[in-house]
């Protein structure tokens, strides 16, 4: 289980430029479903009959993409401008991108002996900001690299302290995995499970593949923000790691649909898996789009907590993923509302 | 009409929550509409059968409210905006949950000024002595509405809901005195406008009108100092021309000043520099409905006190009615 998610988590994926991502997951998931489908923007759809004489369609989403950088000039002295998809500027600095899956880079900041005062006590904004990928010139760094190349974060998946794992990527390759492992199985009801592109910059692939699978209802699956660290008050926590998978009422995008929720809890409660209800409305989802398809949908979102997300390194804690995975699964089991 | 504005707008119905406003508008229109259904998205559709083309009448029903998230050990709740609060408007409010608990919105004291108070700084206090005696009567996830009482000054009325339960009247109206119509007209109750006009998406994409008229409130530039806008309170409804969701289809503006004109109502003209409504969401429907949007003039909107004319929601309705029964034909 924890095997497949460093496969999930260090293979690229940036907005836009899914096509690692989705073979990897195509690979995975061919055993265990009926039928796979990639549309025209590039989502992965695959099927699962349901075992009932009259079932329902589920549309289970969890999004593939991951936030990172475009290369958007090259400049004479070969350093690399860029564009960013879904990051905070001010953690960018010093660190190692891979650039069009071939590249290495470093986005550069000038040593701390050579800064002014005032450089050292602001922060540097991203249009001053690099990449450094070695080349002296434009012409050699236009032999390694186009305009318009994605660049992915380059961190490695480690499993630290009791039972937590650090990887780029977790917003939503956790996702991807919960859904992943539950195609294992088969359940009542017919299941279409959506890889969903380009979440990061408008959930735009859940936009087209809920207006062809046109569902019953929609879970997005998702790794959200959880912020339990020193500095937060509790009730801007968003969720808390180690707790279990959390459950939406409300966020930017959607408002849950009330029969799933309680649908959920009885599940999370009659199965004994720990749940949270998410404490912010902050954020959106695929959700927001899938519950708007044809005459609308019913929709509801299960995250795992993830700490430090749309950053280069992010934090989950291993149970809560195994729990999410067991909540949807149970969900699932009982037949849809 | 403002008999019927004063019960709806006691009526409990936050976005997302609308359950008990659509109950109650069923009750005023059972008997009066051919046919009366609910979608998955909880909007109310009733219809008026017709064999001509369908019109598609829009008024949202769902009204601002707070979302519990939280409860601290000492009882107190930390809540989402379901829609667009102010810091200002809410502190030292009283708020009132469906269950008819009562509680009052402050903030975090040891914040001085009050711009650097954002609605993360504020809370709902019910009163309670701890944790479990909060949640032994709010629960996580349970909204809550201004708990403003309905006032009048002749024809000026205020209270927490007129948007958009004062639309919601006039639609109703409309649909009470419709006679003779060369319409199939659809009255759309839409749920979670303020959370960003879903329910009219999925409303407009079942029923695909030919036409399609949304009516809400709309903000007025006539009080002291005010940003300048050219609509005024109780000189007529507003004839939208644009605002940040819509350009308002010119065949339906032009039609609507036509015969605002020919029976003698008074109307101005309305530009909406922020806010959308649910025209915005219809006009993109499918292959597109030209769409129109009739206003009603209201000050204060999103407060515990917004107020409106009477004399406007009666004017309003009557250019409404008159619209649909002399028929609606757009040259595509």
């Amino acid at each position: 289980m924890v095997e497949l998610l460093k496969r999930l988590t260090e293979t690229d994926g940036v907005s836009g430029n899914e096509n690692k991502i989705r073979e990897l997951i195509k690979e995975e998931i061919t055993p265990y479903v009926d039928n796979i489908h990639i549309d025209n923007m590039g989502n992965l759809i695959a099927f699962k009959k349901g075992t009932k004489e009259h079932p329902k369609k589920i549309m289970l989403d969890a999004h593939m993409d991951e936030v990172g950088l475009i290369i958007t000039y090259i400049c004479d002295n070969g350093m690399l401008k860029f564009g960013t998809i879904g990051i905070d500027q001010r953690v960018l600095l010093s660190k190692r991108v891979l650039i069009g899956g071939k590249v290495f880079g470093v986005i550069g900041v000038k040593a701390i002996h050579l800064q002014e005062k005032s450089e050292r006590e602001n922060v540097i904004k991203q249009e001053n900001m690099y990449i450094d990928i070695g080349a002296s010139s434009k012409e050699e760094a236009e032999k390694l690299v186009k305009l318009g190349d994605y660049a992915a974060f380059t961190t490695e998946f480690e499993e630290i302290g009791n039972g937590k794992i650090k990887a780029k990527a977790l917003d939503d390759r956790a996702g991807c995995g919960v859904l992943i492992e539950t195609l294992k199985e088969s359940y009542p009801d017919d299941i279409y499970a959506c890889f969903a592109v380009q979440e990061e910059v408008g959930l735009r692939g859940a936009m087209t593949a809920s207006y062809k699978i046109n569902p019953d209802i929609g879970i997005a699956i998702e790794g959200t923000t959880c912020s339990d660290v020193p500095g937060a008050d509790e009730h801007m926590y968003s969720t808390v790691m180690g707790i279990g998978p959390a459950i939406s009422i409300i966020d930017r995008s959607s408002y849950s649909s009330k029969e799933i929720v309680s649908a959920l809890i009885d599940t999370a409660k009659s199965c004994n898996i720990p749940y949270q209800i998410k404490r912010t409305m902050t954020g959106g989802n695929d959700a927001g789009i899938i519950q708007l398809a044809h005459e609308g949908v019913r929709t509801g979102v299960v995250s795992v907590p993830v700490r430090y997300i749309h950053s280069p390194v992010s934090m989950m804690d291993i149970k809560d993923y195994e729990n999410t995975i067991k909540l949807i699964k149970e969900f699932l089991r009982k037949g849809v509302l | 009409m403002k008999e019927l504005l004063k019960k709806l707008v006691s009526v409990f119905g936050p976005s997302g929550n609308e359950e008990l406003i659509r109950e109650s508008i069923i009750n005023e229109i059972e008997g009066f509409a051919d046919e009366i259904r609910t979608d998955v998205m909880g909007n109310l559709i009733a219809v008026k059968k017709g064999t001509g083309s369908k019109i598609m009448l829009a008024a949202h029903m769902d009204q601002i409210g707070l979302v519990v998230t939280f409860v601290d050990e000492n009882g107190f709740l930390r809540f989402a905006p379901a829609g667009g609060f102010s810091v200002t408007d809410l502190i030292n409010r009283k708020v009132i949950f469906k269950n008819g608990t009562v509680g009052v919105v402050s903030y975090e004291s040891e914040i001085k000024e009050i711009k650097d108070i954002t609605l993360n700084n504020l809370y709902i206090d019910i009163g309670a002595k701890d944790k479990d005696d909060a949640l032994s009567r709010v629960n996580i996830g349970d909204a809550a509405v201004y708990y403003t009482p309905f006032a009048e000054n002749g024809t000026r009325c205020t209270s927490c809901a007129m948007d958009n339960r004062a639309s919601c009247a006039l639609l109703i109206e409309t649909l009470k005195n419709i006679q003779t119509c060369p319409h199939e007209v659809y009255f759309v109750f839409t749920v979670q406008e303020e959370l960003g006009l879903r329910g009219a998406t999925t409303a407009a994409y079942a029923i695909e009108p030919y036409a399609a008229i949304a009516v809400d409130v709309t903000d007025t530039g006539d009080t002291p100092k005010s940003l300048p806008m050219a609509v005024k309170l109780g000189a007529g409804p507003a004839v939208k021309v644009f605002d940040q969701s819509v350009m308002v289809h010119p065949a339906i503006k032009n039609l609507m000043k036509e015969k605002a004109e020919k029976y003698n109502i008074p109307y101005q003209m309305e530009v909406l520099k922020a806010g959308g409504t649910d025209s915005g969401a219809i006009a993109l429907s499918k292959s597109g409905v030209p769409t129109g949007c009739l206003s009603i003039p209201c000050r204060y909107i999103h407060s515990d006190s917004e107020m409106v004319d009477i004399s406007d929601m009666e004017n309003g309705a009557k250019l409404l009615l008159n619209i649909l029964q002399d028929g609606i034909k757009i040259d595509k």
